[in-house]
């Protein structure tokens, strides 16, 4: 004790948080000035429009997305992943700056990887929440945009918890994140229930994300759809979203049994098996399909 | 030989003991002791109280100390070193709550003692903590667990475990008595753990503290009276079991 003292040495906390991560506040900016005020007035003009959901319902969690990557008026990409895969039981609906999103779901990838080889067993989607959403808070103000929902299968079932940047943590039934999210939730309000069937999520979601795309600029491309279940996630489809909405738009009107006004009925809940049919991929993807080949890497 | 390399906690001597840890052991079996069972739905802890000077509030003498809400452990050694354990480990009892949202499992607080001992025979300028620890409580999970550690910050899990001055005839009573019928209900435990201290400890059930943990339930004290009925129940077992066998005999 008494030596450390005198060369003043640290030992390395091996316990906490992984080293390496860049300490809060050392960005390189010129001197004398406040990393905020800097990056308000020169730091880049970051643009984020997306339409992504998640809700979680007896059998799993189902994460819903848009793919188009916009930058202002130019479409970056028409063609992104936008839900990632953490590990083989949780995946995250991304929104705000990608490149951000990408980042830190590296980080917690890492994070969770160390605490499964210490513990024995991977956390929970909330501890994986709150990692996450205290890694991020030590950055605000810090113009960090990460709106994430964080959908997986844990030992008290389907888990669903919504995370933003600033280190809001919330858990919940059914997230919408991104421009497109207000035309999203009014979908995903009307035709939700905890005790649907597979296919009854599937249309839901897909439903939503189309409406979202047809009226939010930011919002287009396709549609992927990814389910987590007990046995892991699973890439269910990728259909183009315009295909997708004129689809929703041809079917009949279903009859209602219980509810009085007839008026704007919501297609999907009565005619699940009829929209399955009907949607095609221009990839000649079934929904419902098996696994896709995992691009990123499953832990 | 062993005087010239007992000084420093970080030199090996030439046969490959760390002396200081060695020491600290032998400070573990100065210590009063401590007894923990582990049971199908309890896990129970009971130490041998000291006795006190006249004078002496004997509240405030604490060998049995809760962790957490479902994880509580006991010591023999040094008082004061494992007052600084008990600090840190309840301090990160909470950090791992707030970091991770869930409770911390039996072995996880374990394994942070044991590497906090261990750290302290590493490092040089300090001395080893000169305890040995009980750890006992319930996962979320529903299992009982007990687990021991000692000075060198090695850690075992155990079915059940003595420490302290008279840990070697303890713990040869457990190993004939730790029976499927001995540990059948919650209360049969109990009286085990109290068994197994009546065998070192002198005057009864005045010098006993025990404590135990119940699936779902918080730590539980026992007072001194329910103490005293367990230990009557006890004799009037033993008093029993010894007609029988004057009876066979005669």
């Amino acid at each position: 004790m008494a030596l450390q003292d005198v060369c003043k040495w640290q030992a390395p906390d091996t316990q906490g948080l992984s080293p390496h991560l860049p300490q809060a506040g050392g960005w390189a900016v010129p001197r004398g000035c406040d990393p905020q005020t800097f990056l308000q007035i020169h730091g880049p003009r970051l643009a984020h429009g997306t339409t992504t959901l998640a809700f979680r319902f007896r059998h799993g969690v189902i994460a819903a997305a848009d793919t188009r990557s916009s930058c202002g008026n130019y479409v970056a990409c028409p063609a992104s992943r936008k839900v990632i895969p953490v590990h083989q039981h949780l995946l995250g609906t991304t929104s705000g700056t990608s490149a951000d999103c990408a980042t830190w779901y590296r980080v917690l990838q890492r994070e969770l990887r160390l605490r499964a080889l210490r513990e024995g067993q991977l956390p929970s989607v909330a501890s994986a929440a709150k990692l996450l959403s205290a890694m991020m808070s030590h950055y605000r103000g810090l113009d960090l945009c990460v709106a994430t929902a964080l959908c997986g299968w844990d030992r008290s079932g389907p888990a669903l918890f919504y995370v933003y940047s600033d280190g809001t943590r919330l858990q919940g039934d059914i997230f919408s994140v991104g421009s497109g999210s207000p035309y999203a939730y009014g979908v995903l309000d009307r035709g939700y229930r905890y005790d649907m069937t597979t296919q009854e999520a599937y249309a839901l979601a897909r439903c939503a994300v189309a409406h979202a795309t047809h009226r939010d600029a930011y919002s287009g491309g396709s549609v992927d759809l990814f389910h987590v279940r007990e046995s892991g996630w699973e890439y269910v489809s990728r259909n183009d979203a315009w295909v997708l909405y004129s689809e929703l738009q041809k079917l009949p009107e279903p009859e209602k049994e219980e509810e009085e006004e007839a008026s704007e009925a919501h297609p999907e809940p009565a005619t699940p098996t009829e929209l399955a049919k009907v949607e095609n991929s221009p990839r000649g993807l079934e929904p419902g399909d098996s696994r896709m080949p995992a691009e990123t890497e499953t832990l | 030989m062993a005087s010239r390399y007992d000084r420093a906690i970080t030199v090996f001597s030439p046969d490959g003991h760390l002396f200081q840890v060695e020491y600290a052991q032998e400070a573990v079996k100065k210590g009063s002791t401590a007894v923990g069972i582990r049971g199908t739905d309890i896990v129970v802890l009971g130490v041998e109280k000291k006795s006190v000077a006249k004078l002496q509030d004997e509240r405030t003498v604490r060998k049995i100390c809760a962790l957490d809400d479902h994880v509580c452990m006991a010591f023999a050694g040094l008082t004061a070193d494992a007052r600084a354990v008990v600090n840190r480990a309840r301090v990160e009892c909470q950090s791992h709550k707030l970091t991770v949202e869930d409770p911390v499992t039996v072995e996880y607080i374990t394994r942070f003692i044991a590497a906090l001992k261990q750290k302290y025979t590493q490092s040089n300028g300090r001395r080893p903590f000169g305890i040995s620890a009980l750890i006992v409580g319930f996962d979320d999970d529903g299992i009982p667990r007990l687990y021991q550690t000692d000075p060198s910050g090695t850690y075992h899990a155990w079915k059940a475990n003595a420490i302290g001055r008279s840990a070697k005839t303890v713990r040869e009573f457990l190993e004939k008595n730790y029976t499927e019928d001995a540990i059948a209900n919650d209360n049969e435990a109990v009286k085990l753990a109290i068994r197994a201290l009546l065998e070192v400890v002198q005057s009864g059930g005045k010098n006993i503290q025990l404590a135990i943990i119940r699936r779902n339930q918080p730590l539980k004290m026992f007072s001194a009276k329910e103490i005293e009925l367990q230990v009557t129940e006890i004799e009037k077992e033993k008093e029993e079991a010894e007609k029988k066998k004057s009876k066979k005999i005669a």
